[in-house]
């Protein structure tokens, strides 16, 4: 093995920085799943009648429904009843200046920068200091604050927590929840209906630019859990607004679940950005535990001339399986899917997305990078469908891996699927890997290994980076830095 | 002290002898060309000097500053004032030229103790080095050497350079495959970075350069061996003789 290998390989085994628990009081659900557990999450979000219902049917069809063993990972058994449903500090403050200062600790260690942690004890700051950005804080199953929520109400806007929304705006809940992925979807999505947790719910009506990005920091911290947050994002004709999510949790040596789903609809002209900054426990080096990351998200383009845009970073879970989708209903509407996955040690990766063309003159855009290191597993899978009501349908492809070191996997899917004759479709695929010139053309320049590695695996995902709202762009070049950086001796 | 000094190195490559036995000595504010004939081990010499790990060192020394840097990393080596213009420059994808400069005199500013480049400074120095290769400005925000002509990459070796302000500067062929202007200005560059803290290792395999830069001295390499040293005449009498007659000294 060359000297600059054995560097980048000392390189990309690292420590988690999230690893850590906070020791706080929480109640749980008991271990186990059936009707009775459905209707204890029920009864402790104190929700009406008709959410129980909606939530039991979907347990009902979960039961028949089995694990699925497409895709390209090696899953280990999942026992569906050692799990706890529910967790949550059992302090649940009144107000956010409530708030338990040790969860404010805890959302200091993750770096949620100082203004949001303010704003989440209740400090705003004077407008145009910098740009404000609201924050809904999920701590295992339950939100544990949203900030600006006076503010943006003032426009109309609703940032609230899901179970928020079910009590004080069940009427938009009741029309748009399970709409664009039905309890039934899939296995992980029914699992999700029955039991989901929080997760956020926007809403922003017509016409109307949400003028501060939105955004939810999920955090496991129980042990013997999963966490089922759902979350909704509902932009009204002309509406825009950019959202976007972390998630961090501790590190165990117990494969913890993670099974989210994720709607969004946009009406006539309306825009929807989705930023993903995943990080979930990886697991360690020899693949003991992390994440298990099975998540659904999908976004309707109801709407002519809306637009749906997912990027996503991902680099933590031991397993990741998703693929956020663009349904592109209304004619002339455009979704984009830009993607960065980092896997390494014994990570390994399942993801894409799917961009359903139904409306005339639609139009998608996919990118993914993708980065395998170590011995880690990576596949990009795609589908684009062209519908035979869609004509004048396009869209562009493009797929890189990025392979460090020689162990490691990358394996590209992409299916396509057209039924109407003007449809163009275009895909690009390639296969590179960090060269020992490259290296060496960086050290000489004075520029440490480490450093080159990072700006060599920032370079390459430049395409993605560009998407992502620009504070966001900044955590997760820095993310990935920590990712592929930190080195263990 | 010299500048570089190099004693007795041998160099090897997959268990072949390429280097066989440098002598060299360069004093701060000289300019030295090595020429010879295409696979002499001009490029293994320079690679070696900077530190690349595909080359192993089996006897010998270079020492910089009278420090032997044998042992140290390239990033090292080039910290501490050395600087290789690559024959063929490498291509960093998604990383724009000013953003890898700004990376690399960081790191360098790092090792000495001083403070991250203000970056109004910094843009304000590369311009001022950009006039002097007289590079594209546009060259400044694409990444590094990709899409640039042969040309264009050459230039920018010679923009790094020049940013960067190396001790030593070995320039590897980094006039060949370049039309006569373009030659001139990379020999403009040059020129005007010479200095009484600075020293050259041209390699060149033709002595058309040599007309610009005028050389201190001039070494003919063959088969891993430095087997002529003299002033500027030796590059025009290897200009009419060619390399044949030293080739069979060499062998014998
Ligand atoms: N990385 C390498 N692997 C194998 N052989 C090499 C390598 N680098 C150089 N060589 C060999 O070493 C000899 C000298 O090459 P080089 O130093 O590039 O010569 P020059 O620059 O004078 O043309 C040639 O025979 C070349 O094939
Ligand atoms: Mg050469």
């Amino acid at each position: 093995m060359s000297a600059s290998n054995e560097t980048i390989e000392r390189l990309t085994r690292r420590g988690y920085e999230y690893g850590f628990v906070t020791d706080i009081e929480q109640e749980y659900a008991p271990a186990g799943l059936n009707e009775d557990i459905v209707r204890f999450i029920s009864a402790k979000k104190e929700e009406p009648e008709w959410m129980l219902e909606w939530r039991l049917e979907a347990y009902r069809g979960w039961l028949e429904m089995s694990h699925p063993n497409w895709q390209k990972v090696r899953v280990p058994p999942i026992d569906f009843q050692a799990i706890s449903y529910y967790a949550a500090p059992k302090k649940r403050p009144g107000s956010l200046d409530e708030v338990d200062p040790k969860l404010l600790e805890t959302y200091e260690k993750l770096g949620i920068p100082m203004h949001e942690r303010e704003a989440l004890a209740g400090v705003e700051r004077p407008a145009g200091e910098r740009p404000d950005v609201a924050v809904d804080a999920v701590f295992d199953s339950v939100s544990v604050g949203t900030t600006y929520q006076g503010k943006l109400m003032e426009q109309g806007i609703i940032f609230c927590s899901m179970s928020e929304a079910v009590r004080d705006h069940p009427e938009l809940v009741k029309k748009y929840l399970g709409t664009v992925v039905p309890r039934k979807d899939n296995f992980f999505a029914a699992l999700n209906s029955a039991v989901f947790s929080d997760g956020s719910f926007v809403y922003i009506p017509k016409g109307v630019k949400c003028p501060m990005e939105l955004s939810t920091y999920f955090r496991i911290n129980a042990g013997h859990t999963g966490q089922f947050e759902r979350t909704l994002i509902i932009a009204e004709e002309g509406a825009s607004v950019s959202y976007l999510e972390g998630c961090t949790a501790p590190m165990r040596d117990e494969n913890q679940l993670h099974a989210a789903v994720v709607e969004l609809v946009a009406l006539d002209d309306a825009e929807i950005k989705y930023s993903t900054v995943q990080n979930w426990y990886p697991g360690d080096e020899n693949g003991v535990g992390g994440i298990l990351n099975f998540v659904t998200k999908r976004g309707l383009c109801a709407g002519k001339r809306s637009k749906i845009s997912w990027t996503q970073v991902e680099t933590g879970s031991a397993i990741t399986w998703k693929y956020p989708s663009c349904v592109l209903k209304g004619d002339d509407s455009v979704g984009e899917f830009y993607s960065v996955a980092v896997t390494r040690n014994r990570q390994q990766a399942d993801t894409g997305t799917k961009m359903i063309h139904m409306g005339k003159n639609t139009k998608s855009t996919i990118v993914a990078k993708g980065i395998s290191a170590g011995e880690a597993d990576q596949t990009y899978r795609g589908l684009v469908r062209v519908n035979p009501t869609a004509s004048g349908a396009r869209n562009y492809s493009q797929c890189d891996s990025m392979l460090i070191g020689d162990k490691c996997g990358a394996h590209t899917f992409p299916y396509i699927d057209i039924q109407h004759p003007s449809a163009q479709v275009e895909h690009e695929a390639t296969t590179s890997k960090i060269s020992d010139e490259q290296m060496f053309y960086c050290t000489q320049r004075g520029i440490g290994a480490e450093e080159a590695v990072s700006l060599i695996v920032n370079g390459f995902c430049k395409d993605v980076f560009r998407t992502l709202p620009m504070e966001f762009a900044v955590e997760a070049q820095k993310l990935l830095e920590v990712t592929l950086e930190d080195s263990v001796g | 002290m010299a500048l570089l000094e190099i004693r007795n190195l041998h160099a090897a490559v997959e268990g072949e002898e390429i280097l066989r036995g440098i002598d060299l000595t360069l004093d701060t504010g000289e300019v030295h060309a090595i020429m010879g004939p295409n696979g002499s081990g001009k490029s293994t010499l320079a690679k070696v000097i900077a530190g690349d790990a595909g080359y192993e060192v089996t006897q010998g020394e270079v020492l910089v500053d009278g420090v032997d840097i044998l042992e140290l990393e390239p990033e090292e080596r080039a910290r501490a004032g050395v600087f290789m213009g690559f024959q063929y420059p490498v291509e960093i994808p998604g990383v724009s030229n000013t953003y890898f400069l700004k990376a690399a005199a960081n790191a360098i500013r790092k090792h000495r103790g001083e403070p991250e480049v203000d970056a109004m400074q910094f843009l304000k120095h590369v311009r001022e080095r950009m006039e002097l290769v007289q590079m594209d400005e546009s060259l400044l925000k694409r990444p590094v050497n990709e899409g640039f002509s042969g040309g264009e990459k050459k230039r920018n070796e010679i923009f790094h350079m020049a940013v960067l302000e190396p001790r030593l500067a070995i320039l590897d062929e980094t006039d060949s495959g370049l039309d006569i202007d373009a030659l001139r200005t990379v020999a403009h560059g040059v020129n005007s970075l010479r200095s009484d803290e600075r020293g050259f290792l041209l390699i060149t395999h033709y002595q058309r350069l040599l007309n610009y830069i005028v050389p201190d001295k001039v070494h003919v390499m063959v088969q891993g061996r430095i087997v002529k040293s003299g002033d500027k005449q030796l590059a025009v009498e290897l200009e009419e003789s060619g390399y044949a007659l030293f080739e069979e000294g060499a062998a014998a």
